[in-house]
């Protein structure tokens, strides 16, 4: 019983920044491994894989990995922010489909509307889900659901129930989809920079800092001053956005609306960003565990299809059983510390 | 002194089930510390979260310096220069001592990105004038209460404010602490800061504030400069009843010394340690025996306690209860065999807030209380009814929610808790913490009854006059280790604080 009541008092700080010399070596055991246990985890994978299979360790497959995994990368920045906020947002797969349609539709008149038509509307959807989250108090599961089927549906009009898929109609907008530099593509350098961007934010501004305070303790942070409502109205707001340019840019790779693709996407970005050891109950992670568990997901579907007799459902079964040993990982650090 | 900096005139606050406050009126001269006191539950909190907009009042209105204010929230009375450090939440457990302090005001380069180094050497600056030497990085809830209470008064102060509102800072803190912060409102008053002070500990009233308001039943019982209010007086005021009657009672309720079985000690922890907060140390205690454990702030006597009820992994050391050895580390294994124990941070390890005062007591109770898995509610009822009324616990009915309770009342609560267990020995920690001059002197009798009982206690308590009245014996600890022992004629207030500076201060 006590357990439950002390969930939130007990987690660990947010930032790498602060495993500091006075902490006893069992505390800082349990911070390394909350904190970059999944840049372990996939640093044993990445290694084993090399071992055991010839075809893993190439170039060719890393930058596979790499490009596959950077449309997911860039929507689970957006859940990171959510998440640590002591927020979820389901809301992300459908926007993620929804703006590839509209990028796929907008790229006929032209680069600037295949991107801000998608922008505008995600963004715009996340606003509102993030207002009405701090306005009425509403369960962001609740509210976010909502949003997931609301632009469903809002997806099967413009694609006409899915019959009607728009192809990409411009060059401009299609390169930045598929263009390489120095041999990753365009995709793989946004969420590079959006990575560094958002753990900027996070960490080293005044924003990040009440996004943290926020989810360790809102009642505290409503006392401290903190402006709680514009704050998680912007964590929402970013969601949408990043889902927005990461369906958008999907959009320009494949040059067209997929409207199968992603959806029930927002259950990998969770997954990933709880591998990535962000605590589901908020004030606690950060992007790089976030990075980890993205990339640590992309390296078990190529591990699997490497096996190759096993289909690529499997992969789901294995992400799954990884996510229950992570949650179950994090509850026996938790414990520790109690104890400590 | 013409305008008041802070007035509130006619304020009502209602909750469902209570008035909390009734017509409240209040006002806050320039440069004075005003006492702002009453019984657990008289509504001192409310008014305060209605001085700072966390609740909007149902009726009357605020001034500010005589002009008609409204507070939308906290941010709202913070930038019009009210600073508060409030009695329940204040900060975030699990960011860092550093992020706490400086929250909303960050040391940014141009870009507006925070300058960590400057941080952590800003917050290391303010934390020393404090007294407080301890990483900043470290995450707050890993800090002792005391050290948490320390941060939250540097944080309110160091916003550049008007007024300075504080209620209850010092339940948490040490004597030495205490005049720490007496040094630090001193230079608030001298700068012409007014300053709100809530405490249940009236000594600290008559050192430092110039007037008093009494609430009682969320009214305002009395109003006045506080020098021409003796000591009984305040206290009648403030529980309603006669000065006379309070004189008669005494200070505190305990009657001294107990009948202590000689022979087997009930629960015996040997040369327990974990660096680096305890070593080696030695305690027992025996059936119906109250044994204190004195010592500062850090010198491991919460940890000690903790490290006898299964809370606190050990290195080293046994713990035995009535001859058997119970397994380290496990709060469950000391519970079965009989160890109760009532923490300092009844936040984070006591209470579960959402659950009902009824649930919260019959909880622990149940294991005795249930035949063969039935349990009968009118029993329940019965043992919940008893400690309520014994203990004076305020609430709408035993259905209320813990956390609607004041402050002082979740107190009673967990310590009833824990008292129905049916514990064969308690562990108190801080037991009448933010618990009222009335209440508190029963707590101090059913201490000693459960004494009386054949139980034993070991009590933890910052007020020596407590620990003085209350402990047939008293272990001193320093620095984790325990630095001598006091029984019989030797427990006075003296003897404790001679042994806890023996040799020198080396804590810190
Ligand atoms: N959120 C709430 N919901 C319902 N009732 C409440 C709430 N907050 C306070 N109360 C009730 O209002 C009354 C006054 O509470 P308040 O916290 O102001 O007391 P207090 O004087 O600060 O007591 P203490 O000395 O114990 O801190 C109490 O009866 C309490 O139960
Ligand atoms: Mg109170």
């Amino acid at each position: 019983m006590t357990t439950t009541t002390t969930t939130a008092a007990d987690a660990d700080p947010g930032t790498d920044a602060r495993c500091g010399p006075g902490m006893s070596r069992r505390e800082r055991i349990g911070h390394l491994l909350q904190h970059h246990g999944a840049l372990m985890v996939l640093a044993v994978t990445v290694v084993v894989g090399a071992l055991v299979f010839d075809s893993f360790a190439t170039p060719q497959n890393a930058a596979n990995i790499v490009v596959s995994s950077s449309f997911l990368a860039i929507v689970a920045i957006g859940m990171t922010f959510v998440i640590i906020s002591g927020g979820v947002d389901l809301s992300v797969g459908s926007s993620f489909v929804l703006a590839g349609v509209l990028a796929a539709y907008g790229s006929r008149y032209g680069l600037l509307v295949a991107l801000l038509l998608p922008l505008s509307v995600c963004g715009a959807i996340g606003l509102v889900q993030g207002l009405i989250v701090a306005r009425t108090g509403m369960a962001p599961f609740i509210v976010t659901l909502a949003g997931l089927l609301g632009m469903r549906g809002l997806m099967l009009a413009v694609s006409d129930e899915g019959a009607n898929t728009y192809l990409v109609q411009n060059d401009a907008f299609s390169a930045l989809g598929q263009a390489s530099f120095l041999g990753l593509t365009v995709p793989v350098w946004i969420t590079l920079g959006l990575a560094l961007l958002g753990g900027v934010l996070l960490q080293r501004t005044g924003f990040g800092q009440n996004v943290y305070a926020i989810g360790g303790s809102e009642e505290a942070a409503v006392l401290m001053g903190v402006p709680v409502t514009r704050v998680k109205v912007l964590v929402y707001l970013i969601s949408g956005l990043l889902a927005g340019l990461a369906g958008a840019l999907n959009a320009a790779r494949l040059s067209s609306g997929v409207t199968i693709l992603g959806a029930g996407m927002e259950l990998d970005v969770i997954a990933a960003v709880v591998i990535g050891g962000t605590l589901l109950t908020g004030g606690s992670g950060g992007l790089i565990g976030t990075m980890a568990g993205v990339l640590l997901l992309g390296v078990i579907q190529s591990l699997i299809n490497q096996i190759g007799v096993l289909t690529s459902s499997f992969q789901q079964v294995v992400s799954g059983a990884f996510l229950a040993l992570v949650v179950v990982a994090q509850r026996i650090l938790h414990r520790a510390q109690r104890l400590s | 002194m013409a305008t008041a900096v802070l007035e509130a005139r006619g304020i009502s606050k209602g909750f469902p089930g209570v008035l909390a406050l009734d017509d409240v009126s209040f006002r806050l001269d320039a440069g004075q510390v005003h006492a702002l006191v009453g019984e657990n539950g008289a509504g001192k909190s409310t008014l305060i979260k209605v001085l700072t907009g966390v609740y909007r009042p149902d009726r009357g209105t605020l001034l500010l310096r005589d002009e008609p204010v409204t507070f939308d929230n906290p941010l709202a009375a913070q930038r019009a220069g009210i600073s508060t450090i409030y009695q329940e939440v204040n900060l975030v457990p699990q960011m860092s001592l550093a992020h706490n302090l400086l929250l909303g005001r960050e040391p940014c380069s141009r870009l507006g990105v925070i300058d960590t180094t400057q941080l952590y050497a800003e917050a290391e600056r303010v934390m020393t004038r404090y007294g407080i030497r301890t990483d900043v990085r470290r995450p707050l809830c890993s800090l002792g209460m005391g050290t948490q209470q320390m941060v939250a008064l540097a944080r309110a102060v160091s916003i550049e404010a008007r007024v300075v509102i504080m209620d209850e800072p010092t339940s948490a803190l040490e004597p030495r602490e205490v005049d720490t912060l007496f040094g630090v409102i001193a230079d608030l008053r001298s700068e012409g800061i007014s300053v709100i002070y809530v405490s249940h500990r009236l000594d600290e009233l008559y050192r430092i504030c110039d007037r008093v308001t009494v609430l009682r039943d969320g009214r305002v019982a009395h109003d006045g400069p506080l020098g021409e209010l003796a000591r009984v007086e305040l206290v009648a005021l403030m529980l309603g009843r006669d000065p006379a009657e309070i004189r008669r009672d005494g200070a505190t309720r305990f009657t001294g010394e107990h009948t202590t079985t000689a022979g087997e000690p009930l629960v015996e922890a040997r040369s327990v340690s974990r660096r680096p907060v305890l070593r080696d140390v030695s305690v027992q205690v025996r059936p119906g025996e109250v044994v204190g454990l004195g010592g500062l702030l850090g010198a491991g006597r919460s940890e000690t306690a903790k490290a006898i009820a299964g809370a606190l992994q050990v290195d080293a050391g046994t713990v035995t209860v009535a001859g058997q050895q119970v397994r380290r580390g496990s709060p469950a294994a000391a519970i079965r065999a009989g160890v109760s124990l009532v923490p300092e941070d009844r936040k984070a390890e006591g209470i579960v807030p959402t659950l009902s005062v009824r649930d919260n007591i019959a909880l622990a109770a149940l294991p005795q209380l249930s035949r063969s898995g039935v349990v009968s509610d009118a029993r329940i009822d019965r043992i919940v009814d008893s400690f309520m009324r014994r203990l004076r616990i305020k609430a709408a009915s035993p259905y209320q929610k813990v956390s609607e309770l004041s402050g002082g009342n979740q107190q009673k609560v967990l310590l009833a808790r824990s008292l129905a267990t049916g514990a064969k020995v308690l562990l108190l920690d801080e037991p009448t913490r933010g618990i009222d001059v009335g209440a508190k002197a029963e707590v101090q009798a059913l201490i000693d009854e459960l004494a009386a009982e054949g139980l034993g206690v070991l009590l933890i308590s910052s007020d020596l006059e407590e620990l003085v009245e209350g402990a047939d014996r008293v272990v001193v600890l320093r620095d984790g280790a325990v630095a001598g022992e006091l029984s019989g004629d030797q427990v006075t207030e003296e003897a404790i604080m001679a042994t806890i500076a023996a040799t020198g201060e080396t804590d810190g």
